[in-house]
C-alpha cells in the first residue's frame, strides 16, 4: 500500500533535490508574506472571506438553485453530477453528441479528482492539458504535484529532457525562454485544432449565473474562445452569492497562491457567444457528505490557492506525489479521507500539527484542527493498524497509573543506561539518524523527593 | 499564590535538570510551588495519534493532582496546549474547566502573570531560539510570520533580560523542527530532514546553544546534533533564565 511516509522517504533519498524543492516553495511563501503584509486589512479580509463562505455553505442549496436559474436564462446548459463517474459521463456525452475527437483543457483540479483524462483517452479522445505545468506533467504521464504549480517538483533540466523527447527540442536545452517558446508553438497547434474546450471554475456567482476562471497564461480564454463548445466543470462549493463578493476573493486568491496582486487573467464567462455552446457541470462527489460532517464542513471553504502547501514544512520536504491524491498538502489531507477513509488514512498523520496552514489560509479553514479530528475518527474506525492501537493501549495503561509509570520509567532508564543497544539499533526509527537522549540516573521526581519533600507533619 | 508544578513525563524521565531549573526559578521569583507527586503525563501522545479515547486515565489523574492550585505551570508549551484544549473529566467537569483556564506555559506565566521585567540571570553565550509551534501558534507566545500582527516574543523578551546573552535570530524564525510527537517516528525521514534544516540555520549563525520552551523539540534537535557530532548544545529556556540567579 502506498503511504505518505514511504513515498516521502523515497523523495528524501536525494537531499539536494529536497533542499531545492523546499527553497523554491519557501520563496513563494515569502512572496505571499510580503504581499499579504502590504495590505493592512489583510486579517479582516480573511475574516470577511471566511464569513461569506460560511454563509454560502449554510445556504448552499438555495444559491445553487439560484445559480442554475440564472445560468439557464443566460443560455448555458447546466448539468448535475452526483459523483466522478457521472461527471465523466456527462462530459463524454457532450463530446460524443458532436462527434468531437480533440479537446483542450485548462485549470481543473476537479477533473484530476474525477480522473477524466484517463477516461476520455480510453474512449479514444485526444485530451490536451494547456496550462504549461499541467502539459509538462501530462507528457511525463505523471499527476500534478501541486494544485497551482503542477510541475514544481521538476527542474528546468527535467523539462528540457521531457520536451526533447516529446516536442523535439534540442537535447540538453534548459533555457526557460526556449522551452516555453517550444511549448507555446506546440500548444497553439492544439488550440487551433481543438473541437471543444474544458475549463475549471474558480468562482461561480449565484446572482448572475456567471463563472470566473483565473489564469496566468490566458489559456482558458484561448481554448474557450477558439472552440465551438465550452464545458466548465465545478465542484458545488465554488459558489459565491454576489458579483460584489468577487472583490474579496480575487484580492486574496493570487496573493495567497503566488504572491501576485491578482492573476494575469480573471476571465468572466456569462453566456455562450452567438452560434456557440456553453455547458456547466456541477459536481458533488462527496461534497454534500462533507457538508454534513460538522467538524469538516469548513474544508469546503477552500478556494484552492495552495498557500497551505507552500507554507507546510512537511509538504516542502516530501513532495506532492507522496500524498497520492489529486489535491495534496494539508488541505488535501483533510479532503481525501472524506472520499475514502481507508485509502487516505495516512494523510492526516502526515503533519506535525504546527498550525502554519491554518494561519495562511485566506478563508480561515481550521486545517490543523481538522487533521487532529480526522486522526480521532481514523483510529476509532480501525484505520490506523493494530500495532499502533496496541502500542497506544499499552502507553495509556502505563501513563494512567502513577505507580506503573514510575516503575516503567526507572526500569526503562536503567535498561537504556546499561543495555543501550535495546534502543540504539536499526529497528528504532528514532535512532536511524538521531542519537537517543541520555537517560539520567534519577527522575525529576526522585530529585524532588530527596531535595524538596518535607517529611510528613512539617 | 499557590503554583502547581507540572513536569511532563519525558522531562521527568530524561531531562530532570529542566524540572529543577523551572522549580528553582519559580521559587526564586517568590512563588509558593508544589510538585504533586502522582502526576504522569498530559495524554497528548495518545490524543495526537488519534486515541483521545484512551486519555481518560491521564485526564482523571491530572485533575486529581492539579485541581487545588491557583496556577499550574509547566516548562512545555505543547503539553500545556494539550491540557488547555482537551482536558476532560466526566466525573469532575468543573475542575477540568478550571485547570484549563489556570494552566500556563513557563514563559507566558513569567511575562503575563508574574509580569517579570528584570531577571538577575547571566548567560554569556551566543544563543539561537527555536520557537516551538504549539507554544508559538497554539498559545501565541510570539507573533507568527504568516499573520499580519505586531511583532512580539515572550521568550525573546525574557531572554533579553539575561546578562551577556547574545540572541541570534534564525532566518526562518518560526518553522517547525519536525518533532511532532509520534510524527518523529512514523515519518522519520521528513522529521529528520526538518530538524537538520532548522539546525543548519543555527550552525550558520554560529550559535553555541539552541534554546526553546519545549524540551521535546530540543530533544529531537539534540539527537541530530549529537549524531552530527556538532559542538552546539541544547538548553531549555528555564535553565538559561535560572542561571546565576542569586537570592
Amino acid at each position: 500500500m502506498i503511504t505518505h511516509a514511504k513515498e516521502a522517504e523515497k523523495f528524501n533519498k536525494d537531499e539536494a533535490r529536497v533542499d531545492w524543492h523546499d527553497d523554491t516553495l519557501w520563496f513563494v511563501r515569502q512572496k505571499r508574506d510580503r504581499m499579504a503584509h502590504n495590505i493592512p486589512e489583510w486579517e479582516q479580509l480573511r475574516e470577511k472571506a471566511s464569513q461569506i463562505k460560511n454563509h454560502t455553505l449554510s445556504n448552499l442549496d438555495q444559491y445553487l438553485i439560484q445559480f442554475e436559474k440564472h445560468a439557464l436564462a443566460n443560455g448555458v446548459h447546466v448539468h448535475w453530477a452526483a459523483n466522478a463517474v457521472e461527471h465523466n459521463q456527462i462530459v463524454f456525452q457532450i463530446i460524443q453528441k458532436h462527434g468531437f475527437q480533440k479537446i483542450v483543457k485548462s485549470k481543473s483540479m476537479l477533473t484530476e479528482e474525477c480522473h477524466l483524462n484517463e477516461f476520455l483517452i480510453s474512449q479514444g479522445i485526444e485530451v490536451i492539458d494547456t496550462d504549461l505545468g499541467e502539459r509538462i506533467v501530462q507528457l511525463r504521464h505523471e499527476p500534478p504535484s501541486h494544485i497551482v504549480l503542477p510541475a514544481i517538483h521538476l527542474k528546468k533540466e527535467d523539462v528540457g529532457e521531457t520536451f526533447h523527447q516529446h516536442l523535439g527540442t534540442e537535447k540538453g536545452a534548459k533555457d526557460p525562454q526556449y522551452l516555453t517558446e517550444a511549448a507555446r508553438q506546440h500548444l497553439r497547434e492544439k488550440f487551433i485544432a481543438a473541437d471543444l474546450a474544458l475549463t475549471g471554475v474558480n468562482f461561480a456567482v449565484a446572482e448572475t449565473g456567471g463563472i470566473v476562471v483565473c489564469t496566468n497564461e490566458g489559456n482558458a480564454d484561448m481554448g474557450a474562445h477558439l472552440a465551438n463548445v465550452h464545458i466548465a466543470c465545478m465542484g458545488i462549493e465554488k459558489i459565491i452569492p454576489r458579483q460584489a463578493d468577487l472583490s474579496v476573493f480575487l484580492r486574496l486568491l493570487a496573493r495567497s497562491a503566488t504572491g501576485q496582486p491578482i492573476t494575469t487573467y480573471s476571465s468572466h464567462f456569462l453566456r455562450p457567444a452567438p452560434g456557440k455552446e456553453m455547458h456547466i457541470v456541477l459536481v458533488d462527489n462527496g461534497r454534500t457528505e462533507q457538508l454534513a460532517r460538522a467538524d469538516f464542513r469548513n474544508s469546503l471553504k477552500c478556494i484552492r490557492c495552495a498557500a497551505c502547501f507552500n507554507t507546510c514544512p512537511v509538504y516542502r520536504r516530501s513532495g506532492g506525489h507522496s500524498y497520492h491524491t489529486a489535491v495534496a498538502g494539508p488541505i488535501g489531507s483533510i479532503l481525501a479521507p472524506n472520499i475514502d477513509m481507508r485509502k487516505y488514512a495516512d494523510l492526516p498523520f502526515a503533519s506535525t500539527l504546527c498550525g502554519s496552514c491554518s494561519n495562511v489560509c485566506p478563508v480561515k479553514i481550521d486545517i490543523h484542527d481538522q487533521l487532529w479530528k480526522w486522526r480521532q475518527i481514523l483510529a476509532q474506525e480501525g484505520h490506523t493498524g493494530t500495532a499502533k492501537a496496541t502500542g497506544m493501549k499499552l502507553m495509556s495503561a502505563v501513563l494512567s497509573n502513577p505507580d506503573i509509570y514510575r516503575f516503567a520509567g526507572s526500569t526503562g532508564r536503567w535498561f537504556l543506561r546499561h543495555v543501550p543497544s535495546l534502543a540504539s539499533n536499526s529497528l528504532n526509527p528514532w535512532f536511524k539518524q538521531r542519537e537517543m537522549p541520555e537517560p539520567p540516573k534519577e527522575s525529576f521526581r526522585d530529585w524532588y523527593m530527596k531535595n524538596r519533600k518535607k517529611p510528613k507533619g512539617e | 499564590m499557590k503554583v502547581g508544578l507540572f513536569i511532563p513525563c519525558y522531562i521527568d524521565q530524561f531531562y530532570p535538570n529542566v524540572g529543577i531549573a523551572t522549580l528553582e526559578l519559580l521559587e526564586k521569583l517568590g512563588c509558593n510551588v508544589a510538585f504533586p507527586l502522582n502526576q504522569t503525563c498530559c495524554g497528548q501522545p495518545m490524543a495526537n495519534s488519534g486515541y483521545s479515547n484512551l486519555t481518560k486515565g491521564c485526564d482523571a489523574n491530572f485533575v486529581s493532582n492539579f485541581s487545588e492550585f491557583d496556577y499550574i505551570v509547566a516548562p512545555s508549551g505543547s503539553c500545556v496546549l494539550h491540557i488547555k484544549e482537551h482536558l476532560k473529566d466526566a466525573d469532575h467537569p468543573e475542575k477540568a474547566i478550571q485547570i484549563r483556564k489556570r494552566i500556563f506555559e513557563l514563559c507566558e506565566f513569567l511575562t503575563d502573570v508574574l509580569k517579570i521585567d528584570n531577571l538577575p540571570a547571566s548567560f554569556p553565550h551566543r544563543v539561537g531560539l527555536h520557537a516551538s509551534c504549539h507554544g508559538q501558534r497554539g498559545l501565541h507566545l510570539s507573533s507568527m510570520s504568516e499573520r499580519n500582527e505586531p511583532s512580539f516574543s515572550k521568550p525573546g523578551h525574557l531572554l533579553s533580560m539575561v546578562k551577556g546573552l547574545d540572541l541570534v535570530q534564525a532566518e526562518r524564525p518560526d518553522e517547525c523542527c519536525g518533532f511532532g510527537g509520534t510524527f518523529c517516528v512514523f515519518e522519520e525521514a521528513v522529521s529528520v530532514k526538518m530538524g537538520k534544516d532548522r539546525i543548519g540555520e543555527h550552525v550558520q549563525n554560529q550559535v553555541e546553544y539552541i534554546t526553546g520552551g519545549d524540551t521535546s523539540c530540543l530533544m529531537h534537535l539534540e539527537g541530530i546534533l549529537k549524531r552530527q557530532q556538532s559542538p552546539i548544545r541544547i538548553i531549555h529556556i528555564a535553565e538559561i533564565l535560572n542561571s546565576s540567579i542569586s537570592n
